[in-house]
């Protein structure tokens, strides 16, 4: 295991603190009111977003990264914080939204009651298969977590009794949800659920890996056995971060399916998981706010080259350069793997290296 | 001792899982016969044989017939002539002894010395064809001896080769290991004192990652009290077994 | 009976492709500890090479006769070769990181199918076959496709060259060692790393193969088939044991025919369903696999 498990401060001086490194501890509060503002900001950031800060265009990209900012933080509980490799955490993000879409359409509950139980689902899911699959170590949980995963993918496409739309998914019913949440106008309304979501999932992971059940996650993630020598059983505490995590991520289903309008298949897919292992170590496993920032970028790259690979900029390059910058996957891949091998520990530990190197240089 | 050292470690250290296993070992084995390495349970002794051979990450310095190898990977360290027995014999189960032995051997000057296996081991030309996770432990010992035999190494190290044996499968062990020290010296960690009394000329003692103890096997044996409190031993220099199981 | 006839043939044909990809990845797992996701990628790097090859871009290759062989040949040199490239370049850096070793695999397994895509498109592409081999031919009152006997045949062929490797040659004896004890193999004075290299250019070879032969059988190539096949390679590795070039063959045929009654008997889809359940509740029950390697 190479992944630290410290998560990394806003600001590390021992020494007395000046005024401004004090300051500087405030960032991510003032982070999250420029966030909150957003959807009033008429800033352009070209390059960066398509039209100003504030458009409904920008704003469902910044709510979708958002968005998976926080289920990779929610993932990183599992991945970085106890050492638990999984590749099936798509399911419960996507039992999260199908089961809402389900609770309402077929049951026609009303929104909050649906929404409700459509995470309670995901959460017993995660009980369900996590108690299974916890009952193996090592390889053999990953492999059980992709079995159970690859089930419940073929599940969804097989689509029993017309319940989950198969390939094409499932839309959800524009008239059963609550009008402040449908429509390009409320567009803000979603991305402040999204913000909201982003803010819960690290405030509930932030106190979860400070608790004392925190601790016996980072002993398990560092060596199993020894917390069992201690007396303490790994399975019951691996099954609450399972559980945690798996809740979390049916939160996130819900709010994906507001953000997006409907539940789709792709979401139940082995590579759905994979890119988000990809944005976790991509951001840095084990950290505040690595993940958080894997996600953000991974999913604003994901789309914004996407964008560019059907420009006009891009169609008149050459061969060589055009189909590798058309495909955004393999760019991220390429990109996972030269992260892997040159920058361990991910974007969020490259202040911490940088600063370890100019250090020894001087 | 008198002639330079065949191996001579300096201060090694080795940190496993964030532990501090040795804390600065230093160790001679006589460029001839028998260096028993003698301690505790838990002391480091294999930790010091692996140090040795770079299985586990180690600092400090290892010099062989005065050359550093300490920023060798273990394979190459181990071609430069050092036969090893590990203390679990290191034997592949779903292989046969044949195999086991051909495992080892090693493009050379001379071939393989299967006639010296052979004879000091009749019975794995016998049991060439098994399959070595059937054979007994003894049987066993002699595959993971005869491997170390196998390509006039310039030196032995066997990690408790007597563990878990009938008396006279350990008697059968020291004989080979007599024979084989008359011609290359050998690096011997052992838990039987009586095999040690037998065997070693020179001795070296650890005690919590540490060295305690450096000198003639002799003399160390034959001072009760020393054996007593270096040890642990509480009968006397003829003790014949000791009561630990594993180290 | 005639139906019989036919859900078996397809069973093990399937078996054999999944044979073919997981005899590879299981030995890698075995030796090196690494779950290569990257398998399926060296899989369609097989297909895509024989389709390039055979339609016609490669001097000499053709869609029929010994101009499919070649094609066939050729594909299976390039995934070799990638499969090579892979570990020097990707997975041997990282040895000491085996957690690490996984993730770069993983980012491999993503970017080669969307280059592939970015390359010839997403949609499937047909897979030319040469006439001999596109007909049926009847076994016992059914009419089986020929491809699936193909399949058979390469990965029965396959497998005795494996077990000879294994059993006969020098190297194939430190890979078996290896798998059993690598750190002793190392203390014996043999550079494992050779032996790394060499059992992923025999999986590389093994997948690239099943790749241009499983084109056959699907009659098309596409970028996802890879990954969509390395799950079932990987039920196949785990239940027939890692490291276990037998156990992965029993494995894949038994795999192959459950999916394949399954799907007809019960509904289409749930054969797929059942194997991957099947691996679950075998890891849960016995998580050393059928032979009894370690998991």
């Amino acid at each position: 295991m190479s992944t630290a498990t410290t998560p990394a401060p806003a600001a590390v001086s021992t020494a007395p603190e000046h005024g401004r490194t004090r300051l500087l501890r405030w960032w991510p509060a003032a982070v999250l009111a420029l966030l909150i503002v957003a959807p009033w900001s008429a800033l352009p950031l070209p390059g960066l977003l398509d039209g100003p800060v504030g458009s409904p265009g920008s704003l469902q990209l910044l709510a979708t990264c958002l968005l998976f900012g926080a289920l990779a933080t929610g993932y990183d509980l599992l991945l970085g914080r106890t050492g638990l490799l999984s590749f099936g955490h798509a399911l419960y993000f996507a039992a999260g939204s199908y089961a809402t879409n389900m609770f309402l359409l077929e049951a026609g509950l009303p929104f909050a009651a649906a929404a409700v139980l459509g995470v309670c689902f995901g959460a017993a899911l995660a009980l369900v298969l996590g108690s299974v699959s916890l009952r193996v170590t090592g390889i053999g949980f990953s492999m059980v977590t992709l079995a159970f995963a690859q089930a419940g993918s073929i599940l969804v496409s097989r689509d029993p009794g017309g319940f989950t739309g198969g390939e094409e998914g499932r839309a959800a019913p524009a008239e059963l949800l609550p009008s402040w949440l449908v429509g390009i106008d409320h567009t803000a309304n979603l991305y402040w659920i999204a913000l909201a979501y982003l803010v819960l999932t690290l405030a509930v992971v932030h106190r979860a890996v400070r608790s004392p059940t925190g601790r016996v996650w980072e002993g398990i993630k560092e060596n199993e056995r020894r917390v069992e020598v201690l007396g303490l059983k790994p399975y019951g505490f691996k099954l609450t971060a399972f559980v945690l995590a798996g809740a979390l991520a049916a939160v996130g289903g819900l709010v994906h399916l507001l953000l997006t309008g409907g539940s789709t298949p792709q979401t139940t897919t082995s590579d759905f998981t994979l890119s988000l292992l990809v944005m976790v170590v991509l951001g840095g496993t084990g950290t505040r706010w690595g993940p958080m920032v894997g996600g953000i970028l991974y999913t604003w790259a994901d789309h914004r080259l996407g964008d560019l690979a059907g420009s006009g900029a891009v169609a008149d390059l050459p061969a060589v350069l055009r189909v590798p910058l058309s495909q955004p996957l393999f760019l991220l891949g390429v990109l996972f793997v030269a992260v892997v091998h040159l920058l361990p520990g991910g974007l969020a530990r490259l202040p911490s290296r940088l600063r370890r190197t100019s250090e020894e240089n001087r | 001792m008198t002639a330079s050292p065949l191996l001579a470690v300096r201060d090694l250290r080795v940190l496993i899982g964030g532990r501090h296993i040795l804390h600065g070992v230093d160790l001679d084995v006589a460029p001839q016969g028998v260096t028993a390495l003698l301690g505790r349970n838990g002391a480091g002794k294999t930790t010091t044989v692996r140090g040795v051979l770079g299985l586990v990450p180690r600092t400090g310095s290892v010099l062989l017939d005065g050359e550093e190898t300490v920023g060798l990977p273990t394979h190459t360290l181990v071609r430069r002539g050092i036969g090893y027995a590990p203390e679990d014999r290191g034997i592949f189960a779903g292989l046969t002894v044949a195999e086991n032995l051909r495992l080892a051997e090693r493009r050379g000057a001379d071939g393989p010395a299967y006639g010296l296996v052979h004879e000091l081991f009749p019975e794995l030309k016998r049991r060439e064809k098994q399959s070595a996770g059937t054979l007994s432990g003894g049987q066993q010992q002699m595959v993971a001896i005869g491997r170390t035999l196998l390509n006039g190494n310039r030196l032995i190290i066997a990690d408790e080769p007597t563990k878990g044996l009938a008396p006279k499968v350990v008697t059968e062990v020291a004989q080979v290991l007599e024979r084989a020290a008359e011609a290359v010296p050998v690096l011997l960690v052992e838990q039987n004192l009586a095999v040690v009394r037998r065997l070693a000329r020179h001795c070296v003692v650890l005690a919590d990652g540490r060295t305690a103890h450096q000198g003639e096997a002799d003399g160390l044996l034959g001072d009760a009290e020393a054996t007593r409190r270096l040890l642990g031993v509480g009968r006397g220099p003829l003790a014949p077994f000791t009561a630990e199981a594993d180290s | 009976m005639s139906t019989i006839v036919l859900l078996t043939m397809t069973g093990l044909g399937l078996g054999a492709l999944y044979f073919l990809v997981a005899s590879g990845l299981s030995l890698i797992f075995g030796l090196m500890d690494v779950l290569n996701f990257a398998h399926g990628a060296l899989l369609s790097i097989g297909a895509y090479g024989t389709w390039w090859a055979a339609s016609g871009q490669l001097p000499g290759a053709g869609p029929g006769g010994w101009g499919f062989a070649l094609a066939v040949l050729f594909g299976t040199a390039v995934g070799t070769l990638a499969a090579v490239v892979l570990e020097l370049a990707v997975v041997r850096p990282l040895y000491t990181r085996p957690r690490e070793q996984v993730l770069a695999t993983v980012g491999v397994g993503l970017a080669v199918p969307a280059l592939l895509s970015g390359v010839w498109g997403s949609d499937a592409r047909t897979f030319p076959g040469p006439e001999a081999l596109s007909g049926t031919f009847a076994l016992l009152g059914a009419d089986v496709p020929v491809n699936r006997l193909v399949l058979v045949a390469a990965a029965v062929v396959v497998l005795v060259a494996l077990r000879l490797f294994l059993g006969r040659t020098r190297h194939g004896l430190v890979v078996r060692a290896g798998v059993e004890d690598r750190a002793m193999v190392t203390a014996l004075g043999i550079d494992v790393r050779k032996a790394f290299t060499l059992v992923f250019a025999i999986g590389g070879c093994a997948a690239a193969l099943g790749g241009a032969l499983g084109g056959l059988y699907f009659g098309s190539v596409d970028p996802r088939q890879g990954t969509s096949l390395l799950i079932f390679a990987f039920v196949v590795v785990v239940t027939g044991g890692m490291g276990s070039v037998t156990g992965a063959a029993v494995a894949a045929v038994v795999i192959g025919l459950v999916q394949q009654f399954a799907n007809y008997y019960t509904a289409a889809g749930l054969g797929d369903l059942a194997v991957v359940v099947l691996l679950a509740a075998l890891l849960l029950v016995r998580p050393r696999g059928l032979t009894g390697r370690l998991a």
